[in-house]
């Protein structure tokens, strides 16, 4: 089993602060890994490193299927195959919902308009809002949102997902319906990368839970392992504080 | 009654007003020629603002604030009467069109880099996530979302050059003003001038007018 993700010595710092101290990690292709850990840990930092929305250190490698992550032309052949869900949305408010989905297979694959709406609107389907095709995002919920957002991403038919905090930004109740339509996609063989707080969801969902620390993975293995056993102090005290209330 | 015949001569009026209209079709021309390579010119430094290296986005800064801090009449001047020293023969139209591009560029610039800068970090960060390129993140995604929030200012820089092509009339050129100067002189009337000023203000106050409506209505609604 080759990994579809190897991420070797990431290291990245802010100026004089480290925020991730030489991260080793791979990833196989249509496994699910949810990364926890306490605010700052650097999770997002490492998640936004795999599609280059973060710069890293030079002598860090990254690759995605076997491409290397970095600037210049083959980063586009790298963000067309991770697509990446954020905390916020981050919808084009004056795009309908449709025109959300069909922009970029539009404009980076110069998929036909009438081929990119049908697959737009199967993908609407998919995550349970199809009729709202025709809203534009302001007119929709945090729930519904974000679920758009999941199919806005899939569109691009990317071989990895990158969620970071999915449902952070939401009401309570929106919660389960985004962590339901995650959980469909987890049988579907892509590959996810999960940043999150959900501590039911990834022992659920996961094959893989990462603890990260002070930006270091201190503790990874399979959700059984993690949540009832874990080895490491720093992983006890986390899991202890989370999961008491 | 004098004044009213000083003023307002209605027939020193009629006499100049073909003088007058030819010199607004003028005052037009200057106008909306560099109203539209102004808008060209300041997309044009913002984008390279925000995407160049950095030593070109201080050759486009420098550029900004040198000529927004040029009074136009001095830049007008420099460019007819001093650049033909080194060779540089501009027409009075051209002179005065480059002149009120310059300026217009550098004011439009600040303008599209204010609109792009509102728009939230997350927008370009979505559109890079999902591998459009720097040009279709701005036309499909960064524009269309920046231009609510420019359209009044931009309007308000129009109607800024719009007034400011008066001083193409010290060029010699033709326009409304220099029109107006030159039928008073002939009639030995002030008339003309007055006709020249309501002319102006027919011309610039619907388009103030406008502008504080959009002002109005973008300062409520969205986001
Ligand atoms: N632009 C920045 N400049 C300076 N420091 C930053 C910047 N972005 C993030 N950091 C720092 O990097 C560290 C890791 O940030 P990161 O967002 O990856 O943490 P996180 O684990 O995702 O936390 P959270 O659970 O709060 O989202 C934090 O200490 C943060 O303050
Ligand atoms: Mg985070």
């Amino acid at each position: 089993m080759s990994a579809l993700i190897t991420i070797s010595n990431l290291k990245k710092a802010y100026g004089s602060f480290t925020v991730l101290h030489g991260i080793d990690l791979d990833i196989a292709q249509g496994e699910v890994v949810c990364v926890i850990g306490p605010s700052g840990s650097g999770k997002s930092t490492l998640i936004r490193c795999i599609n280059h929305l973060e710069a890293f250190d030079a002598d860090s490698e990254i690759t995605v299927d076997g491409i290397a992550v970095k600037p210049g032309r083959a980063l586009a052949k790298v963000r067309a195959e991770v697509g990446m869900v954020f905390q916020s949305f981050n919808l084009f408010p004056h795009m309908t919902v449709l025109r959300n989905v069909m922009l970029a297979p539009m404009r980076v694959r110069h998929t036909k308009t009438s081929d990119a709406e049908k697959y737009a609107r199967a993908l609407l389907q998919r995550v349970g809002i199809s009729e709202q095709a025709d809203k534009y995002p302001g007119q929709l919920s945090g729930g519904q949102q974000q679920r758009v957002a999941i199919a806005r991403a899939l569109a691009m038919e990317p071989k990895v997902l990158l969620f970071d905090e999915p449902t952070s930004a939401l009401d309570p109740e929106m919660v389960g319906e985004v962590l339901d339509v995650m959980k469909k996609l987890a049988g579907t063989g892509v590959t996810m990368v999960i940043v999150t707080h959900e501590m039911g969801f990834a022992r659920q969902v996961a094959d893989r839970v990462i603890f990260m620390d002070d930006g270091n993975i201190i503790e990874a293995g399979p959700p059984a392992q993690i949540f009832d056993q874990p080895v490491e102090a720093r992983t006890k005290s986390f899991l202890h504080a989370v999961l008491d209330h | 009654m004098d004044l009213y015949s000083t003023f307002f001569n209605v027939p020193v009026l009629l006499a100049s007003l073909p003088q007058l209209l030819s010199g607004l079709l003028v005052t037009l021309q200057i106008g909306i020629t560099s109203i539209i390579c102004g808008l060209i010119g300041g997309l044009f430094l913002a984008v390279t603002r925000l995407y160049a290296p950095v030593f070109v986005c201080a050759i486009v800064r420098l550029y900004i604030d040198i000529f927004r801090s040029i009074p136009l009449l001095v830049l007008l001047i420099v460019v007819y009467y001093a650049l033909p020293f080194v060779g540089i023969r501009l027409s009075p139209f051209l002179s005065a069109v480059a002149a009120l591009t310059l300026v217009s560029s550098a004011y439009t610039a600040e303008i599209f880099r204010a609109g792009i800068e509102a728009i939230p970090h997350g927008q370009f960060e979505a559109s890079a996530a999902l591998g459009l390129s720097n040009r279709h993140t701005m036309m499909d995604v960064i524009l269309p979302q920046a231009i609510r929030i420019v359209i009044p200012p931009l309007t308000n820089n129009c109607i800024n050059v719009m007034k400011d092509t008066a001083l193409a009339s010290v060029v010699a050129m033709p326009d409304l003003l220099k029109q107006a100067t030159q039928a008073q002189a002939l009639s030995a009337n002030p008339t003309p001038l007055i006709g020249a000023a309501l002319i102006y203000l027919i011309l610039l106050w619907p388009m103030v007018v406008v502008v504080a409506r959009l002002e109005k209505r973008y300062s409520k609604g969205k986001r």
